[in-house]
């Protein structure tokens, strides 16, 4: 595959010699290079800011100069201050701290090489998924390591109000962007123009995460376009002859913060970010991670991506310093799908999908069979090759031995036990004497979506053959026309729990379609879709795969319809408090035992429900959803 | 004058035996010259070889040519007439064709497409009236012919065209008829060719002062109906400000205006129906222009800026201020220092210079802009002055009048150069656009880089020459020239990938902000991009006009619509 472990030779030789090596890589061939304060004040002179000052200026009572002054301090708390010496500083401790989490680190060295080529020729944009903390340096590091030139990276404000750590970040190339924006003009006009003059000037590569937000549940996380839209700006205008993207997969073993996640989405909050904080989490730092895995991927030109699609002679007429919008969401979820290409599936994000499918009670209590585990993880890693997955399954090793690994790695969720695995709760706090019922509630909840985030590591593999596998259960009908509608529409239902490009309903179709009848689950015609013999057992599979979220969306909207609107006749109510009637009402369901579901808790489901009801919006629309939601459970 | 190539028979560009360039006849300042750094940057440039020649047809196979479709009556009709008119071969080639590419790269294979049937010389006005009436009455298509120096496949004869064709050439009617004095005004027939229309004006102690590249052969009228803009605009305007009366000869009939009021307020004006018609409407046959008492005093000079950013911000500089109403400028980008030998070796001293004072400096992306002041002899040398120091606030440094005068130069021998190449493979194009100021330095690097990467992707062995220059200042934006030629050695169909990547190229420039043309015109080769250009109604307004003015297709070069 042409990867490297960069591990490997950093456990070979010096660290500070690492730390010290020469660095003189390639930079972008049109410009000279700039510092980090010309940046700054090519920025603030821009015939965009003037313009924007300007107009502030007559809207406000503020003088053109106090405008400026306060331009310039948001530019001051924004920039970065890229320096080598902090590179290197970043260099070698994180050379300490990732061979003390990671038994490996692959890198792609092909993807590596192209971007090398990649920089020379445009400016380049940095795209890695976002699942961990650990995202935020990774590339950074590999990059030094390599020789190519070290990005600046997009970080949100908080990190930069860490002691001493906000500094070294801003030296080692973070630039700071507020979580909230809103309307505030002034500053939306300094973050773009800061970005599109590093763009334009190709001062460094930039790095974004384009979900804008780490992913608490591991699956992508809809895009936050403006900063998209930012950086593709100076190629539409012409500034640039074109940019490139590089999506870049970062997968993960184990996650650092993996059990904060699941608190996170069960309504503890994050803790604030600080550098008191970080050195808490040291105790993080003395546990076994696994491997990760950089996955750099081809780079794409946005000048081939918008080649017809766009007619940049649309922007002719006004200046340019005149804001125009236009197309970046194709752009935004091309960059996913390359995304999830890239990402490696962990046999443990396998186990985690089989464990799943087995009754929380048994995992709680007795615990799966081991054998039974083992068998069903080796019948799916099959399938999952079959739909064309990358899988790090480790050659050398037996399958039996593998998968204990995965069970030792993962021993904050799982446990052995005898000849069966279940499921480890969190440690009762020894000053409590008893856990009401809701907190048990919770306690099974943590582990439980644990083991669902990692099952979402897998999920673009099977997501679009489990709908279809739900639409032929559901429908009982094999009429290829009727199982598309429905394909349709559990698609408009989801679409805001998973990212789909809008308008490809037939492709999505033909894509389960076709891998389906690849793996000989079953047999299509031009008109019918038939399952075969042999295909039950990959549908009841597949439908037990998405079902903890169809299962969700019926809890949800059967509390919507049934006691919100119809009981209480109250239509109009706050998000938290949703959030927070709708968890003690799945926490009843849950201890009536009439549901099994624990992602019905995760905030993130529910965030999306509501966000699905709002644009699908009339209650009559609501009517539809609850009827089809019936059906489904039927 | 050349059956195949640009220009005089006598003047050329070749390697003699020793292996230099030289510059033959006697006509240009550099004729007679040798130009020694030429050799070095053709193979330097496109990887081009003294061994590997493409010659060309040495003369008109008259049997290659399709026989004439002859129009009986109308040759009849035109006889009695006693207008000149020749179907010979020799006569009808040399009217089928512009000075495009493809159209010489054809001639030079020896293969002749679709050529008018028949060539008329009218000498008057009323000998046009006749022919067109004539044409109208028995169906025959009318090409009308001036200099031949369009590059827009203006004068391609429509393959499609069935009826017989006709060419015809203006070049008898080149009288001034009058000059007006008081009102520094003068009527001259259309045929007239620019050197010949400023000789003789001088002869009376005026100009017009109208004077583009091709000035040494094109007509009044061929400026008239492409919107021709000359190299001292800036002074004396480009052609819609310099005619203040046209004659045009149409199916429909002749038009003109009543008076030569300077200005009206008349509706539309329909001189600007005539002017940029590309000859789809009739034919120009007489023009009053404005003329201008010679300059007492001209003066040539020329800056070298340390790159192309600073030379453009320099240039914009200069356009706002009052100086530039008697400069011509051209402006050229980063000529490599084997092209510079062309000027003298002021090179050499000045990268030192440039060496010393700024940091970072690259002598390969040096550039130079020639000067031509004129006017009286106090104001050329204040705006001299006032040039020279803006000039400085941007880096650049005065390289002397006499570098100036070569690259006035250079611009009438550049066409020769491209025939030099195409004799050791290498093909050559330029083209034109005009731009917003803003918009100036994206447009070159954009452009540029489009035809590097199309060149690539489509298998050119060579990097190409691609480059621009900056050769017309106006309040809004500027005139920009683009140069692309490459080495066509081991390419099966060069002229397809060349029109390909020229395609490619002025999509790059419409995507920019870059016009379809700024004076060339739009012809058959630009056409496909009319409808976004003026938009659906816009070209209605066209059609329509010429519907009322030609319904029968008399005109039927089929260009602009």
């Amino acid at each position: 595959l042409g990867e490297l472990d960069i591990l490997e030779e950093r456990r070979q030789s010096g660290d500070l010699s690492h730390a010290l090596r020469t660095f003189s890589p390639q930079p972008y061939k049109e410009k000279p290079p700039c510092s980090a304060s010309d940046l700054s004040k090519r920025t603030l002179e821009s015939q965009y800011l003037q313009y924007v000052f300007k107009e502030i200026a007559t809207e406000s009572s503020l003088s053109m100069e106090e405008v400026k002054e306060d331009a310039r301090l948001l530019l001051e708390e924004m920039s970065q201050n890229l320096q080598l010496g902090f590179i290197r500083l970043m260099g070698y401790t994180l050379s300490k701290v990732f061979k003390r989490l990671y038994t490996n680190i692959y890198v792609n060295m092909e993807g590596l090489n192209m971007l090398q080529q990649a920089i020379q020729e445009s400016p380049v944009i940095l795209m890695p998924t976002h699942r961990s903390y650990i995202d935020f340096l990774i590339i950074s590091y590999v990059l030094f390591t390599y020789d190519i030139p070290v990005p600046v990276i997009a970080a949100g404000l908080p990190l930069a109000g860490m002691k001493l750590v906000g500094e070294i970040l801003r030296r080692s190339g973070a630039f700071f962007i507020r979580r909230s924006i809103g309307s505030d003009k002034l500053y939306w006009a300094v973050l773009s123009e800061y970005v599109k003059t590093i763009v334009r000037t190709g001062f460094a590569p930039l790095e974004f995460f384009v979900e804008g937000l780490r992913s608490r549940t591991l699956k992508s996380v809809p895009p936050k376009l403006g900063m998209m839209h930012m950086v593709l700006e100076p190629y539409f205008k012409g500034e640039v002859f074109d940019i490139t993207l590089v999506p870049i997969s970062i997968s993960y073993d184990r996650v650092l913060e993996e059990s904060l996640l699941a608190h996170e989405l069960l309504g503890i909050p994050k803790p604030k970010e600080t550098t008191k904080g970080l050195f808490k989490a040291t105790k993080v730092l003395q546990e076994d991670y696994g491997c990760m895995h950089v996955n750099f991927g081809q780079p794409l030109s946005v000048r081939e991506l918008c080649q017809g699609k766009i007619n940049r002679s649309q922007y002719n007429l006004t200046p340019r310093q005149v804001k125009t919008s236009y197309l970046k969401h194709l752009v935004t979820l091309t960059v996913f799908r390359i995304q999830e290409e890239g990402s490696y599936i962990s046999p443990w994000s396998l186990m985690a999908c089989v464990l799943l499918q087995c009754p929380t009670s048994t995992l709680t209590e007795r615990g799966m069979v081991w054998s039974e585990l083992k068998d069903r993880t080796l019948w799916l890693k099959k399938l999952a090759l079959r739909f064309g997955a990358h899988l790090r399954w480790p050659e050398q090793v037996s399958d039996q031995n593998v998968l204990l690994s995965m069970v030792a790695l993962h021993h904050s969720i799982v446990a052995h036990k005898g000849d069966r695995v279940c499921l480890v709760r969190e440690e009762v706090p020894i000053r409590k004497h008893r856990l009401s019922a809701e907190e048990e509630v919770n306690r099974t909840a943590v582990a439980m979506l644990m083991l669902a985030s990692y099952r979402n590591q897998s999920l673009h593999i099977f997501l679009r053959p489990a709908m279809l596998a739900t639409v032929i259960q559901v429908t009982k009908s094999t009429q290829r026309d009727e199982l598309f509608t429905f394909f349709c529409f559990l698609k408009e239902i989801l679409s805001n729990e998973f990212i789909f490009v809008p308008g490809k309903s037939t492709q999505d179709f033909e894509e389960a379609c076709f891998l389906m009848k690849d793996c000989g689950a079953i047999l299509f015609s031009p008109e019918e879709v038939t399952v075969t013999e042999a295909g039950q057992e990959v549908v009841s599979f597949l439908c037990a795969f998405i079902q903890p979220f169809i299962r969700s969306y019926q809890v949800m909207n059967t509390y919507v319809i049934l006691v919100c609107y119809y009981t209480t006749n109250k239509n109009n109510i706050s998000e938290k408090e949703f959030h927070l009637a709708v968890r003690s009402f799945v926490v009843k369901l849950i201890l009536s035992g009439e549901l099994q579901t624990y992602e019905a808790l995760s905030s993130d489901i529910q965030k999306n429900v509501l966000s699905a009801l709002r644009t699908l919006g009339s209650l009559l629309e609501l009517e539809k959803i609850f009827t089809h939601s019936l059906l489904l459970t039927s | 004058m050349k059956w195949n190539g640009w220009g005089y028979s006598d003047s050329r560009f070749l390697f003699n035996k020793k292996g230099q360039a030289e510059f033959t006849g006697k006509r240009y300042r550099l004729s007679g010259m040798i130009i020694p750094g030429l050799k070095d940057w053709m193979e330097g440039t496109f990887g081009a070889s003294l061994q590997h020649k493409a010659p060309a047809t040495p003369i008109l196979n008259s049997t290659a040519v399709q026989p004439a479709t002859i129009n009986e009556a109308f040759v009849e009709e035109v006889k009695a007439t006693t207008i000149p008119f020749s179907v010979e071969a020799e006569d009808r080639v040399f009217r089928a064709h512009g000075h495009c590419l493809h159209e010489i790269f054809a001639l030079r294979e020896g293969k002749i497409g679709r050529v008018p049937d028949m060539v008329v010389w009218p000498s008057c006005h009323s000998d046009v009236v006749k022919i067109v009436e004539l044409a109208s009455k028995h169906n025959v298509c009318l090409i009308p012919y001036g200099g031949g120096t369009s590059v827009s496949s203006a004068l391609e004869c429509p393959p499609e065209e069935t009826r017989s064709i006709v060419s015809l050439d203006t070049s008898q009617m080149n009288r001034i008829l009058w000059i007006d004095e008081k009102n520094l005004t003068a009527h001259v027939e259309a045929g007239i060719v620019g050197q010949d229309l400023e000789r003789l004006l001088n002869e009376s102690g005026y100009c017009t002062g109208h004077e583009p590249d091709s000035m040494e052969f094109s007509s009044l009228g061929g400026w008239v109906a492409t919107r021709a803009s000359g190299m001292k605009k800036n002074i004396y305007g480009n052609i819609e400000d310099l005619v203040v009366h046209v004659k045009m000869v149409t199916p429909r009939g002749v038009i003109e205006k009543s008076c030569q009021g300077p200005r009206m307020s008349t509706g539309p004006d329909v001189h600007h129906f005539i002017m940029g018609s590309e000859g789809t409407l009739g034919v120009v046959t007489e023009v009053t222009l404005k003329i201008r008492p010679m300059p007492e005093y001209q003066k040539y000079g020329s800056v070298v800026f340390p790159n192309f950013e600073q030379g453009v911000a320099c240039l914009r500089e200069v356009a706002k201020q009052v100086c530039a109403k008697s400069l011509s400028c051209f402006f050229w980008h980063a000529l490599k220092p084997q092209v510079s030998s062309i000027f003298t070796s002021f090179l050499d001293g000045l990268k030192k210079f440039y060496i010393t004072k700024f940091k970072g400096f690259d002598p390969n992306r040096l550039c130079v802009a020639t000067l031509l002041f004129e006017g009286d002899r106090e104001k050329v040398l204040q705006h001299e002055k006032q040039v020279y120091d803006i000039a400085a606030k941007f880096g650049g440094l005065a390289a002397g009048e006499d570098n100036g005068q070569r690259g006035y130069m250079l611009t009438f021998v550049i066409a020769y150069l491209r025939d030099l190449g195409m004799e050791y493979y290498v093909i050559g194009e330029s083209f034109e656009t005009s731009v917003p100021w803003d918009r100036v330095l994206d447009i070159c690097r954009n452009v540029k880089a489009r035809i590097i990467r199309e060149c690539k992707d489509k298998g050119v062995q060579f990097p190409p020459l691609s480059t621009c220059r900056v050769t017309q200042t106006y309040d809004a934006g500027a005139c920009v020239y683009f140069y692309f030629a490459f080495n066509y050695r081991g390419l099966s169909d060069p002229i397809h990938m060349f029109e390909q990547v020229e395609h490619a190229a002025r999509e790059e420039i419409l995507a920019n902000g870059g016009s379809l043309s700024h004076h060339h015109g739009v012809g058959k080769l630009r056409k496909e991009w009319m409808r976004e250009t003026v938009s659906d109604v816009g070209l209605g307004m066209l059609k329509s006009v010429k519907d009322y003015v030609d319904p029968n297709n008399i005109f039927g070069n089929r260009n602009l619509l």
